[in-house]
């Protein structure tokens, strides 16, 4: 009671205790909100593999990789020429052509539209790439955002050649 | 207040009494004084315990038969509409129902900003009641996204890929959002879950809203305070209970009219296919009463500014009891509130139109101006009105206005704020 401003034994314990109290309540919480995440099964499903012998020149299929559309296209001359002109500058999210397509005949991309999750549509927009029909989206040859709100190209998975005819996805 | 002095008659409800004062609750709900002057603006209150009552039971029906999974969802929400008894039309009224909901809590939003009810010293019950608007959004969203349709599936969809805007942490939250790497059966089932929980929390505030109700009492149309007991008020029952009672039917005749004669009216053909990861439907639009905060989102190019536009737009009502300055509550007596709040309403109507619009070209720049000037109306206008607005004269009580007409009472504000 003498000096009010110096701290007491009694103080310690105080703080001491909401600390180890702290710890606690954080470590019984953590579990409730871990199980929300991916679980091992959701995880166990990582990996997909394609058999694109069948896609033409200039077409391209859509197909399910953990819940989401890839799309693997087999592009044409001019797009991959129009792709490859493009000047870095002009781009939102500046990504070279020769980085996003090892194999420049084919594009390996995820079908999400980096605005919101929507599945962007195929040859429309005006960058004769893909367009995004929930909020206006353009993406060019390449997968890369020209126009609209999404702030990012539309994201390569890891993917490789398993042989000429089967691509692995994840 | 009154019900203090409360003593229940028969011996039993006096001992029970002195236990649990659930009599006196009772006493004190039936003798309420509540101003004599309340206009048919001030039934939604009524109407709107009506439907989180009616959408809560028509739920737990409806849970009994419905399977949160997603290769079986759809199918079970279909078994309910075929095969289980009145299963038609208790799904109808939950679907219609939480429009009617929204209807009905936007009328008495506007309300409350026409009178002045978000004033001091209501500003808690204005904010309780924002906590349960933003939660009737949550619930209406996650109830929507259930029949595991088109529209379900693509509405998960973008709505939980607004957490993706948050910098940094946003890929992990929504995948811990989603339980998986995209909307899928993981997700469908918590949002059942989170579905099943809200309504009741809704149901505790509802309780919070009444009870910081009842420390002021109502506010009403003339704006201001009135002595409780006195003249200037009525029992709660029967008066205002009567009078709730018929606005309740006038309001459930709508509601029969859209359950009965167009139940899909409000919804969208798309949500009855089932959904689908590979097809984006051409056209996303989410329910009528969320398109003007849809609108607000799309209006900005950018999407980590239009996500925080869109939250801003709710917190910013949040906060209005601190941005209306204005002294004096009711819009009656204020000629210039009055214009401006038109305005604001017709602004939010265009903000709703246009948010289920595409959004290029001239509606875009529509969307843009309707939500700069949103924004504007409660950071700008308002406080700025609180200060140079010239009001006009409050009468000394809320019979005055009645026996002699606004005009000729006395000047001074003051007498009437504290």
């Amino acid at each position: 009671m003498s000096d009010p401003k110096k701290p007491k034994r009694r103080d310690f314990l105080f703080t001491a205790s909401y600390a180890i109290g702290a710890v606690g309540v954080g470590a019984a919480v953590w579990p409730l909100v871990d199980q929300m995440n991916p679980d091992s099964s959701v995880k166990a499903l990582a990996s997909t593999e394609v058999d694109v012998s069948s896609v033409e020149v200039g077409k391209s299929i859509t197909v399910l990789w953990r819940g989401k559309p890839v799309f693997i296209k087999r592009r044409t001359e001019e797009e991959i020429a129009e792709a490859r002109a493009v000047k870095l500058d002009d781009l939102k999210h500046p990504e070279k052509d020769e980085d996003r397509a090892k194999n420049p005949e084919w594009l390996v991309m995820v079908g999400v539209c980096t605005h919101l999750g929507c599945v962007p549509l195929g040859d429309k927009g005006d960058y004769n790439g893909w367009f995004c029909p929930c909020h206006g989206s353009h993406y060019d040859t390449s997968g890369r955002i020209r126009k609209g709100p999404a702030p990012q190209n539309m994201e390569i998975p890891k993917y490789e050649f398993i042989n000429n005819n089967t691509i692995k996805i994840g | 207040m009154s019900d203090h002095s409360y003593v229940p008659s028969s011996k039993l409800g006096k001992w029970f009494n002195d236990r649990l004062p659930l009599l006196s609750l009772s006493a004190h709900l039936r003798e309420y004084p509540t101003p004599k002057n309340l206009n048919y603006w001030w039934t939604f209150g009524g109407i709107l315990t009506f439907c989180l009552i009616a959408q809560i039971v028509t739920g737990i029906v409806l849970a009994m038969h419905y399977v949160a999974q997603a290769d079986l969802a759809f199918a079970s929400v279909e078994h309910i509409m075929r095969d289980v008894y009145y299963g038609w039309l208790i799904r109808y009224i939950h679907a219609n129902g939480s429009s009617m909901f929204f209807l009905a809590v936007y009328i008495h939003i506007f309300r409350s900003l026409y009178y002045g009810s978000h004033k001091s010293p209501r500003e808690v019950i204005w904010i309780i009641g924002m906590i349960i608007y933003f939660l009737m959004m949550m619930t209406a969203f996650t109830g929507y996204v259930l029949p595991w349709g088109q529209m379900s599936f693509w509405a998960a969809t973008v709505i939980t890929s607004l957490f993706s805007a948050v910098p940094l942490i946003g890929e992990s939250l929504t995948n811990w959002l989603w339980g998986g790497f995209a909307v899928d059966s993981p997700t469908l089932t918590r949002f059942y879950a989170l579905h099943y929980l809200f309504p009741f929390l809704i149901l505790g505030l509802v309780i919070l809203h009444i009870w910081a109700l009842h420390i002021p009492g109502n506010n009403n149309p003339v704006g201001i305070d009135v002595k409780q007991p006195s003249k200037d008020t009525v029992p709660f029952h029967p008066y205002i209970v009567i009078k709730d009672l018929f606005a309740l039917l006038v309001f459930l005749t709508l509601f029969a009219f859209f359950v009965f004669y167009s139940p899909n009216l409000l919804g969208h053909p798309d949500n009855y296919i089932e959904a689908n990861p590979l097809v984006t439907p051409t056209h996303i639009v989410p329910e009528w009463y969320l398109l003007p905060f849809y609108a607000i989102l799309r209006s900005i190019p950018d999407k980590l500014l239009g996500v925080v536009a869109m939250f801003a737009s709710i917190f910013v009502l949040v906060i209005l009891p601190w941005l209306d300055t204005s002294k004096i509550r009711s819009a009656v007596f204020r000629p210039l509130y009055r214009q401006f709040y038109w305005i604001l309403v017709a602004d939010v109507l265009v903000l709703g139109y246009m948010g289920a619009l595409p959004p290029e070209g001239l509606y875009l720049l529509i969307t843009r101006v309707a939500t700069a000037y949103y924004f504007i109306h409660f950071l700008i206008i308002l406080p700025i009105l609180g200060s140079k607005e010239k009001t006009m004269p409050l009468p000394l009580s809320i019979s005055e206005p009645v026996l002699n007409g606004p005009s000729d009472i006395a000047k001074d504000n003051k007498t009437n704020t504290e």
